[in-house]
């Protein structure tokens, strides 16, 4: 029966606006073709896009609305290697190092489904260390502004005093998915060497058997910090 | 009746997945780093204007697209699932245009406030704030 079932699903799908009909007004489930986590991923996705979201329109209010001028990122985030300063250098090597860590992400996806324990491991830990390198290096540009610059939240020597607060508020939740999916990725490089995911053995939170899907689920949330800090870099660092 | 909602395939989806051959995330990988060095190079070499706005905003859109496309497999997705993650977050466009009218509001509104303190009590008298 449920053998059957799932190949006359995958049988009549159909493609275009007409699948989309299809399967929105479907029996049981809108989702064809995905796993149950991964479709719960996109939505809790879909959510964290509009908490950031809402972050970048009110930074955009605040900034629009007030009588100082806007702090010039490019200067406040220069860093000098002994010569002169080189603007937004640090931005740029979190960039950098940011899409590498997806890089290095999308690769253990792939490799994880090509049951490559060996190689989906040291990818993993290699995103995680990456994802560290990352957060190690905010702590440094929060350490300088806060102690050399004097940025606080309701105010700063450069400018506006909502400078301060938009810059706390959004990268420090950005740093905090940051932080966050390194966790998870330690934990998920744990659970591929240990071969949980070969025996489905069941995870300590959803007590779902092990599957190399997971590590796909896993790269969605990770490419999304990767996606966030895309918009942030442009719009908090850029403009 | 059993969960057929529950039961996935692993083997078809596993097979489906290493169809998707190394070479693609190179190059988009290469892309991307690429897309970068452009968008720092912006404010590096102090393009200003909307020169600055347009080329900050289409190289941060080619990012976006690239990573949600080829990185998050969406062109992979069936429809069902794509128009799902990508229509909502339209209405995010719902409050940036709130925002703005609210923001030129009370631009407007601070600068006859800060004007008329500043016609009251002279230039010479420390900030009020």
């Amino acid at each position: 029966m449920s053998a059957q079932n799932v190949a006359t699903d995958s049988l009549e799908l159909k493609p275009g606006i007409e699948g989309v009909v299809e399967d929105w007004s479907s029996d049981q489930r809108a989702f064809k073709n995905v796993p149950w986590g991964k479709a719960m991923m996109w939505i809790f996705l879909v959510s964290d896009t509009f908490i950031f979201g809402c972050f970048l329109a009110s930074y955009m209010t605040v900034r629009m609305s007030t009588l100082d001028p806007w702090p010039h990122a490019s200067e406040v985030f220069a860093l000098s290697f002994g010569g002169a300063p080189i603007p937004l250098i640090l931005i740029a090597i979190m960039t950098f190092v940011l899409i590498t860590s997806s890089g290095t992400m999308a690769l253990a996806v792939n490799f994880g489904y090509r049951k490559d324990k060996r190689k989906t491991f040291w990818l993993l830990i290699a995103t995680a260390v990456l994802g560290a390198t990352f957060v190690g290096m905010q702590v440094f540009e929060w350490s300088k502004l806060i102690m050399d610059e004097g940025v606080r939240p309701w105010g700063n020597p450069m400018g506006a005093a909502q400078f301060g607060s938009v810059f706390f508020m959004v990268t420090g939740f950005h740093g905090t998915h940051v932080t966050i999916g390194v966790i998870f990725l330690f934990i998920m490089a744990y659970k591929v060497a240990k071969g949980h995911l070969d025996d489905q053995k069941p995870g300590w939170f959803t007590k779902r058997g092990g599957n190399y899907e997971e590590i796909e689920i896993m790269g969605l949330y990770w490419h999304f910090v990767d996606l966030v800090w895309v918009f942030i870099f442009a719009f908090f660092y850029l403009w | 009746m059993d969960h057929t909602a529950e039961g996935h395939q692993p083997a078809a989806k596993e097979e489906e997945a290493i169809q998707h051959p190394l070479g693609v995330y190179f190059k988009i990988w290469i892309l991307l780093f690429v897309l970068s060095a452009m968008s720092y190079a912006v404010d590096y070499y102090q393009i200003q204007g909307y020169m600055r706005w347009f080329l900050i905003l289409l190289f941060m859109i080619l990012k976006a697209g690239l990573i949600v496309a080829v990185f998050m497999h969406m062109v992979w997705e069936r429809l069902a699932m794509v128009y799902f993650i990508l229509l909502p977050p339209l209405l995010l466009l719902t409050l940036v245009a709130i925002g703005s009218l609210e923001a030129d509001w009370t631009f407007f509104t601070r600068a006859i406030y800060f004007l008329q303190e500043l016609v009251q009590t002279g230039p010479a008298s420390p900030p009020g704030h």
